[in-house]
């Protein structure tokens, strides 16, 4: 692709950005005005967000962000680049690898590609809320002891897809964890350790620690 | 890796009506964005021609699940993990229930919708052969108002649908196969269902070969049966003339499995591409279609 944008800035919204390059200006005015008459004609309950900035609140880890983002933002973005929480990571962008998996409302999804502005009214956990500061989840714990890691960088996905699970499913087999464990990819190849990390954060968790 | 946003406009009514205004305005400018389980793929890697978007995941029509006497109709926007979770739906539709669970991740059903994957009109998806076996019809939803159409006459060819630029799918109909009575299932009739998706791993894969089959089985033989393939043609497939000649068999010999599998084989057109080859396809959709009705006469 060869259209690249600069990253959102306040004071340079993506209309102003585009309305200076040229090639793409046609396209950008003539949606902007079709959504401004559709603005005009809904009703003030029946909103039409976007394309322009618009404001959103996230609850992210037990807290409340107010922030304006374009309804394109996804919610990775918006975690890492807005509310620099940056322990999902951004590897395939396209709903593959599950570097980004965090929860929505309990269940596991790709930050990468949920949009921003689909993820209000919803609690968002991802890895920092894990645990408090200073402290390991049980999961992390596990994953930690059984060398479910080697170069971890798919490891916080790994860890919140495991979370998803073992909250509505205390008590995996092997050959269920490898199924729920389906969407998140590990490079390094350290998928014997994840299960067996799966296993033993069941086993603590039940403890309750 | 991209390190910023795609360009792309996307707009988030919260009303149907707003929605249906916008596309009818301009109809064929705005591409509908549902859990964006495709979308997101496509955009991020680039081969989307499309700048325009109207994400429909607020519009709560779509949503949801309703039963009647005569049959269960769902939201489009019914995600994989709601389908899968549905008591009835496992009852009664467990073809589709199995599709929605071999559907990428855990992730991906989460966000996926059956309505997004039958707008994405993929030969390659997973739970369309199921809504073929089921009957399914859609609604389709415009300013102009609301049609039914038959799932079966859906795709005409490659990509192609008979979806009009200012419509939106908004209902997926499955007829029930009998009237229902409290705790039937479709297996105390005798039918008879199978699901097999054949791709390089259990997650996340691209069928090679996707086949879904009911049989209604009475004293050993075929009363009715329903069959239906995916990634083996430009569309999803049911393949009538099999279904026909199964039918008219009074008893499932070896002969006639493989009488249907020969019958079978025309009606599939599969191609060499990246996945697979034309060659493996149409012997592993011949082995599927014998694995279904050597298990439904067990």
């Amino acid at each position: 692709m060869s259209k690249r944008k600069l990253p959102t800035q306040k004071g340079l919204s993506r209309r102003a950005f585009l309305k200076t390059t040229g090639a793409a200006v046609s396209a950008g005015v003539v949606s902007g005005a079709a959504a401004e008459l559709l603005n005009a004609q809904s009703t003030a309950k029946n909103k039409v967000a976007g394309p322009g900035e618009v404001p959103i609140t996230l609850r992210v880890n037990g807290e409340t962000h107010n922030l304006n983002v374009e309804p394109r933002v996804t919610l990775l973005d918006a975690l890492r680049d807005r509310l620099d929480l940056t322990g999902a990571k951004k590897v395939c962008d396209r709903g593959t690898c599950g570097t980004c998996t965090v929860l929505v409302d309990g269940k596991a999804a790709y930050a990468c590609s949920m949009l921003a502005i689909d993820a209000q009214g919803r609690e968002i956990l991802t890895i920092e809320g894990l645990a408090p500061e200073g402290e390991l989840h049980p999961i992390s714990a596990a994953f930690v002891e059984n060398d479910a890691q080697q170069c971890g960088f798919c490891t916080p996905g790994f860890v919140m897809a495991c979370k998803a699970y073992l909250d509505r499913n205390p008590n995996p087999t092997e050959a269920q964890a490898k199924k729920a464990l389906g969407g998140n990819l590990c490079r390094c190849g350290t998928y014997i350790g994840v299960r067996a990390a799966v296993l033993d954060a069941a086993a603590r968790m039940k403890g309750g620690r | 890796m991209r390190a910023y946003l795609p360009q792309f406009e996307l707009i988030t009514p919260t009303a149907l009506e707003d929605a249906l205004k916008l596309l009818a305005r301009e109809p064929g400018q705005w591409e509908p964005f549902a859990g964006g389980t495709d979308l997101m793929v496509l955009l991020e890697a680039g081969k989307l021609a499309h700048q325009r978007f109207l994400n429909i995941w607020r519009l709560k029509e779509l949503h949801g699940m309703e039963e009647t006497r005569e049959n269960v109709t769902l939201g489009a926007l019914t995600t994989y993990t709601e389908v899968q979770k549905h008591e009835t739906l496992q009852r009664e539709f467990p073809l589709l229930c199995r599709a929605a669970a071999v559907t990428g991740s855990v992730a991906t059903q989460n966000r996926g919708t059956l309505g997004g994957n039958i707008a994405n009109a993929s030969p390659a998806a997973d739970s369309p052969p199921a809504l073929l076996v089921y009957d399914a019809e859609l609604e389709l939803l415009s300013a102009r108002g609301a049609r039914w159409v038959r799932y079966a006459q859906f795709h005409k060819g490659y990509k192609q649908m008979d979806l009009a630029p200012d419509e939106l799918i908004a209902r997926i109909r499955l007829p029930r196969r009998a009237n229902v009575a409290p705790g039937f299932s479709p297996a105390s009739w005798g039918w008879h269902e199978y699901y097999s998706k054949v791709g390089t791993r259990s997650a996340q894969a691209i069928s090679k070969v996707c086949f879904a089959g009911a049989a209604q089985m009475a004293n050993g033989r075929i009363a009715d049966i329903r069959i239906a393939l995916g990634s083996v043609a430009p569309t999803v497939v049911r393949c009538a003339k099999t279904e026909e000649f199964l039918r008219a068999e009074e008893k499932l010999t070896p002969a006639a499995v493989q009488k249907a599998q020969e019958i079978l084989a025309g009606e599939i057109a599969p191609i060499d591409d990246f996945r697979s080859t034309a060659r493996y396809r149409r012997r592993v959709a011949q082995n599927l279609l014998g694995e279904f009705l050597g298990s439904a006469v067990r």
